[in-house]
């Protein structure tokens, strides 16, 4: 897509803006959608309908809230640390939109096709921690300084079973570009890496999809935003529009690690039924579905399940998800070596 | 605690950094409520805690108090208290009534038709059942299950559709009389309770499977907030968080009341299954099973319930000779007691009540030292408080 671009305009910076311009088109109207879905998801799992009102089955509730946050007043605590607070959320939705470039859509388009894509994304998506804690130091407020102390313990320490869990496909491939490691899947579901050596590599995408729940802040990981200990968390101080940056972050978040997911795991824009309807246009489809499924399943775990409490989170990231994917790589090492 | 928590050893030493400047490390107050998500109402917790462990807990009550029992000798006769009892435990109203209502009538020694009996039962077991409907769903709520709340709420309603149908009121219906009930039951109202009953049962199974059982729940609420029997009685706690202890004490068998002896029912009592007697899961099953038991009773008196006239007993007059009455019942949060004064006059010239959730609040600063910001959530919310009731 670049190339063509670059025929096309004969401007480089152009492209390239274009290039960036993308992922934020997709994520926008994505979160919108996500936020009505959540709430559709949630109602319709607990016996209601959710929002009805504006538009066929509400649909445009969320760009309703979006209007309404937009025109709140934006209340800064007299004592808050006014730029670090000012700051936080932009922090936070830096992190999680700089993850998009690397995130191949299709064959023919991702944002920044460099070499080392994967590594790209889990050094930039720990950017988010930073955000967090400059939110809750900032707010002065001791709910909001527990929920960033949360944030970064837990997000810092889920970071590494995620990591040793996608290293077992680098293993397999030698490889941290993204395009290059969907294109090794290649061909029906079967030849995903998601069955490549049997289990270990299964029980690795167990670990990461776990592992992504608690980076997101997502049930039953919540715990830097438990609203029933913590009130809202790191944000209990935001409103208007800086609320809704965090939230579209987290909205972002959850797809960027679903998208990781999705393409180093499940075959990303690889079609399951082979060369069957494959290529750039389907290629987009297939890796948004995909990626989008697991969002789904991110919403339907949040509305069945309780919260862990901090020590255990804990206990599940060193004493569980880590060891388990060390052995993993053991073993897609001793596989891979027979 | 079988918690990690007693493994982390204090620091005897001061942490220095590498300059040798001696870093502080001290409490720090945290102030939960009045306005918090989970202190169910307008409860303040002053915590001192430690990084996130619980060094104190100190309660701080009154933020709702209306002067219920100053009003009560305000009142220019008997019946005009009841409404108030009404808001005394507003998710539980017909239980505040008939504790009321048995107080003075044992004042005045009415002895109340077969029917009233048998509609007041039944109107107190499914009040009870959506009481604990509010606290099992508030619970898990606090746990951070969201679904199982709106679970128990949509057949909470079903309950407060019968109340509708029968007083014309959903929360505080100043149903329960001296000597009657306000309104006789409607005839479709039997029908409509027994397919309740029906309906309730396997929904118990599901809300079952979707909370009680989940193993993240009992790993938050198991060994969580451990009140020993020795420790629930001298602090006089009494219904399910007694029970909940292993005591088998109910004030529906072991002081009867109303007609209670003529039903078929156990004491639900904790057992530790998951953990040890006593902790915030055994509580909590003690509602679940109560609930169980509740249709139980239910079921007996809608098969039973006599023909006849709910007010043919009710008083013209209420002037009750001079002295005094203390009548005790089982509300869903325990033992609910009325102390009555009279001084021969058309009005209260005393009335005070024992509330359960007062008492059984005083014992959450035992059981809340040494562990977690989010178990103080959790046995909070174990003890089912009602601020209502505490503050009156």
């Amino acid at each position: 897509m670049q190339d063509l671009l670059t025929g096309i305009l004969g401007n480089d910076i152009l492209v390239y803006t274009i290039m960036a311009t993308v992922p934020l088109l997709w994520i926008v109207p994505y979160a919108l959608f996500a936020v009505w879905l959540e709430r559709k998801v949630s109602a319709h799992m607990q016996d209601r309908l959710g929002p009805m009102r504006v538009g066929w089955h509400g649909w445009a509730q969320t760009i309703a809230d979006i209007l309404k946050l937009m025109q709140k007043e934006d209340i800064v605590p007299s004592a808050a640390d006014k730029k670090l607070h000012f700051l936080a959320p932009f922090v936070v939705f830096v992190g999680s939109y700089a993850a998009f470039a690397a995130i191949p859509f299709s064959s023919a388009y991702v944002g920044s096709g460099i070499n080392i894509g994967l590594f790209y994304v889990i050094a930039v998506s720990a950017l988010v921690v930073v955000g967090i804690l400059m939110a809750g130091w900032s707010s002065n407020n001791k709910w909001s300084l527990f929920g960033a102390m949360r944030s970064a313990a837990q997000i810092i320490s889920y970071e590494i079973p995620t990591a040793l869990a996608l290293l077992t496909v680098v293993m397999l491939t030698g490889t941290l570009d993204l395009q290059e490691i969907n294109r090794l899947q290649a061909g029906p579901f079967w030849n995903w890496f998601v069955f490549a050596k049997f289990p270990f590599i299964f029980v690795a995408f167990v670990i990461y999809f776990v592992a992504s729940l608690a980076e997101t802040n997502r049930t039953p990981f919540d715990i830097p935003e438990a609203e029933s200990e913590l009130v809202a968390g790191y944000h209990t101080e935001y409103s208007g529009m800086k609320f809704a940056i965090f939230f579209l972050a987290e909205y972002g978040n959850m797809f960027a690690v679903s998208a990781i997911g999705a393409s180093v795991f499940l075959g990303g824009w690889n079609s399951p039924l082979g060369d069957l309807l494959n290529g750039p246009v389907w290629g987009a489809f297939w890796f948004i579905s995909k990626a989008m499924f697991f969002v789904f399943v991110q919403m339907w775990l949040r509305w069945t399940l309780p919260r862990l409490r901090v020590d255990q989170l804990m206990h599940i990231s060193w004493k569980v998800l880590t060891p388990w994917a060390f052995v993993c790589i053991i073993g897609v090492g001793i596989l891979t070596m027979l | 605690m079988a918690n990690n928590i007693d493994s982390i050893e204090p620091v005897d030493r001061p942490l220095t950094t590498s300059t040798g400047r001696v870093l502080r490390s001290e409490e720090m107050v945290l102030n939960m409520g009045p306005q918090h998500p989970s202190t169910h109402g307008v409860l303040r917790l002053e915590l001192i805690v430690d990084g996130e462990i619980i060094v104190d807990v100190i309660p701080h009550v009154g933020y709702l108090h209306r002067c219920f029992e100053k009003h009560c000798e305000a009142m220019t006769n008997y019946q005009q208290v009841i409404p108030y009892c009404d808001r005394m435990d507003y998710v539980a109203s017909m239980n505040m009534d008939l504790a009321y209502v048995l107080a003075i009538e044992k004042l005045l020694g009415i002895q109340v038709p077969e029917r009233v009996e048998y509609i007041r039962v039944i109107m107190a077991e499914l009040q009870r059942i959506a009481s604990h409907l509010i606290a099992l769903g508030t619970y898990g709520l606090d746990v951070g299950a969201f679904t199982p709340f709106l679970f128990m709420f949509r057949d909470r309603e079903k309950i407060l559709d019968l109340f509708e149908m029968t007083c014309g009121a959903r929360l505080l219906y100043n149903y329960i009389w001296i000597g009657g009930v306000s309104h006789d039951l409607p005839p479709e109202f039997i029908p409509q309770a027994k397919e309740f009953c029906k309906y309730f049962r396997p929904n118990i199974k599901e809300f079952n499977d979707l909370l009680t059982f989940n193993e993240i729940f009992i790993k938050r609420t198991a060994n969580v907030g451990i009140l020993p029997a020795d420790v629930a009685i001298a602090h006089a706690c009494s219904g399910p968080m007694l029970r909940g202890s292993g005591v088998k004490w109910d004030l529906r068998r072991n002081d009867p009341y109303s007609i209670y002896d003529r039903f078929e029912w156990e004491i639900p009592v904790g057992t530790g299954e998951y953990g040890t007697v006593g902790d915030c899961w055994d509580r909590y099953m003690v509602r679940m099973r109560e609930m169980e038991q509740s249709l139980r009773i239910i079921e007996q008196a809608l098969d039973r319930i006599p023909a006849g006239d709910v007010m043919s007993a009710i008083p013209k007059r209420i002037r009750p000779a001079a002295g005094d009455v203390y009548v005790r019942s089982e509300s869903p949060r325990g033992e609910i007691g009325f102390y009555i004064v009279s001084d021969g006059s058309g009005s209260p010239y005393r009335v005070k009540a024992r509330s359960p959730s007062y008492v059984n609040l005083s014992v959450v600063p035992e059981i809340c030292r040494g562990s977690m910001i989010a178990d103080v959530v959790a046995i909070v919310g174990s003890v089912d408080i009602v601020l209502g009731e505490i503050d009156r």
